[in-house]
């Protein structure tokens, strides 16, 4: 196959699956409600369980690191339902196309749409554990709530990335079976890593420690209209940045693999 | 004007995690399955299609017959567009309806009504173009109150019922199928029978790949013989 035709379809692949707007949600909500069947609070669980640990870890976090506890709870809030978007979909993206072994080998579903479930997925769990931020404000009141408009892009520019990082991830996961394992420890360290519980101010002289995480920046974009800030022109310059390099790369892999990932799965 | 055309098309099954070494000779011939090769790349293939070319026309009704592992579902699976082939080209024209697999996709805990949706949906249907027959599925499958049960309180054969009717009501210029579907009791499968001979006759390119020669016989007007991803044999009946 030619490498212009190999572009082609790659290239409608990705339009074919975005246009499948009847097939990925669907399947992305048949998968939250498949996990929480037949339990009483359905995908609250996700809510409750988010919100017993944010309310266990505020006053404890707050009081190790000496914050204010009526600035932190909200700063703490907003920070790990963020994050836990972020991982999930990094993490659940390994497994887009392993999990659809069946759909890809049988039908000739545009392979984009098994990563469009796993975002349309996260972004309904998100939703959910949206619920914690809006209580903490009742109590805790955002310094400002005039840039809370920022949030949906924020959030969309977060799921816009999850398109490439869940294609190429995808695609390596299911040709190299170590990956997921490695990306899963890998979040974790992150985790810590990553100015979640602790602010990167606080790191001092050692800020380049944020300044070099790509997370990072993902987080600040959402988390602060949140938190009444708008993020610094430098942020979204690094998300953009971001986007459009992990759009080229992964269609640099897409278009060369794209027909190998049936033969993987 | 719908087609099929197949030119020296080579499918190989790439081996991960295969002992490379016990396999000396390039080229091992055994009694079921593919060829087992190696590639450029010193990577073990098992080659499931070698070289396979055939012309599809309006109105043809291939049968294609083989050991297990000759090829018969790998040769379906690239029609459907889910491989593509290694070497070679195959043009489709037409609509493709496929009745490869008719429960994939279906969600136990969820009710027969849901799961309606949920195929529907991976058929590549609109909600709306469900709705309007879900009706006669439930009415078809004969499962009463049950559709609003789990599919998982379901007999296997309601469930295969189930599956039937929502898969039968696709239509198709070219349907592919993997053995005979037959569904049911006595009485059902008379009637699943029926219907599904209706899908089959208004298609205008059919393949079905089976073991039972003397059904394919009855039903195709040409037969393809495939022995270790090769055709031996292909002509009319």
């Amino acid at each position: 196959m030619s490498s212009t035709t190999r572009l082609q379809a790659a290239l409608s692949d990705l339009k074919e699956g975005v246009c499948s707007i009847y097939i990925w949600p669907v399947l992305g909500w048949q998968e939250v409600k498949q996990r929480y069947r037949r339990s009483t609070l359905g995908p609250f669980w996700l809510t409750l369980s988010t919100g017993a640990l944010i309310g266990g870890m505020g006053p404890l976090f707050g009081r190790l690191l000496n914050q204010d506890i009526s600035s932190y709870f909200l700063y703490l809030a907003s920070s790990f339902i963020v994050w836990l978007f972020l991982s999930g979909l990094i993490t659940e993206s390994c497994q887009a196309f392993i999990s659809a072994e069946g759909y890809i080998k049988q039908t000739k579903l545009p392979l984009t749409v098994h990563v469009l479930r796993v975002i349309w997925r996260n972004l309904i769990m998100f939703a959910h554990n949206l619920l914690i931020v809006v209580i903490v404000m009742m109590f805790y009141a955002p310094s400002s709530t005039s840039f809370l408009w920022l949030f949906p892009i924020g959030v969309a520019l977060i799921a816009i990335n999850g398109l490439w990082c869940g294609m190429l991830l995808g695609l390596l996961c299911a040709r190299f079976r170590d990956i997921p394992q490695i990306v899963t420890s890998l979040m974790q360290l992150a985790l810590f890593l990553t100015p979640i519980f602790w602010k990167a101010e606080m790191l001092g002289r050692h800020q380049w420690a944020a300044d070099w995480n790509p997370l990072f920046y993902f987080l600040e974009i959402a988390r602060l209209p949140l938190l009444g800030t708008v993020p610094s022109a430098h942020t979204w310059f690094v998300v953009g940045l971001i986007t459009i390099l992990g759009y080229l790369l992964m269609l640099v892999f897409f278009v060369r693999f794209r027909a190998r990932i049936a033969y993987w799965v | 004007m719908v087609q099929v055309i197949a030119r020296n098309i080579v499918v190989d099954y790439p081996i991960y995690g295969a002992m490379s070494r016990s396999l000396k000779n390039t080229f091992i011939r055994t009694a079921t399955g593919g060829l087992l090769a190696r590639d450029a790349s010193e990577r073990i293939v098992v080659r499931a299609l070698n070289d396979i070319s055939f012309e599809l026309a309006e109105g043809d009704r291939i049968g294609i017959v083989g050991h297990n592992g000759s090829g018969k579902s790998t040769l379906l699976r690239v029609i459907v567009g889910a491989y593509e082939p290694v070497n070679g080209s195959i043009m489709v024209v037409g609509k493709v309806s496929s009745m490869l697999s008719i429960s994939l996709g279906m969600d136990l805990e969820a009710t027969g009504y849901e799961n309606i949706f949920l195929r529907g949906a991976i058929m590549g249907l609109k909600p709306r173009e469900i709705e309007s027959l879900v009706d006669e599925v439930i009415d078809f499958s004969e499962l009463g109150d049950y559709i609003n049960m789990p599919v998982r309180t379901y007999s296997s054969g309601m469930a295969m019922r189930l599956a039937f009717a929502i898969s039968t009501r696709m239509s198709g210029d070219i349907i592919l199928m993997d053995e005979w579907l037959s569904v049911g009791d006595a009485a059902f499968s008379e009637k699943a029978q029926h219907r599904l001979q209706a899908v089959l006759d208004q298609a205008k390119i059919l393949v079905i790949a089976s073991h039972n020669e003397e059904l394919l016989r009855k039903n195709c007007n040409k037969l393809m013989r495939l022995e270790h991803g090769t055709i031996i044999d292909f002509k009319a009946v």
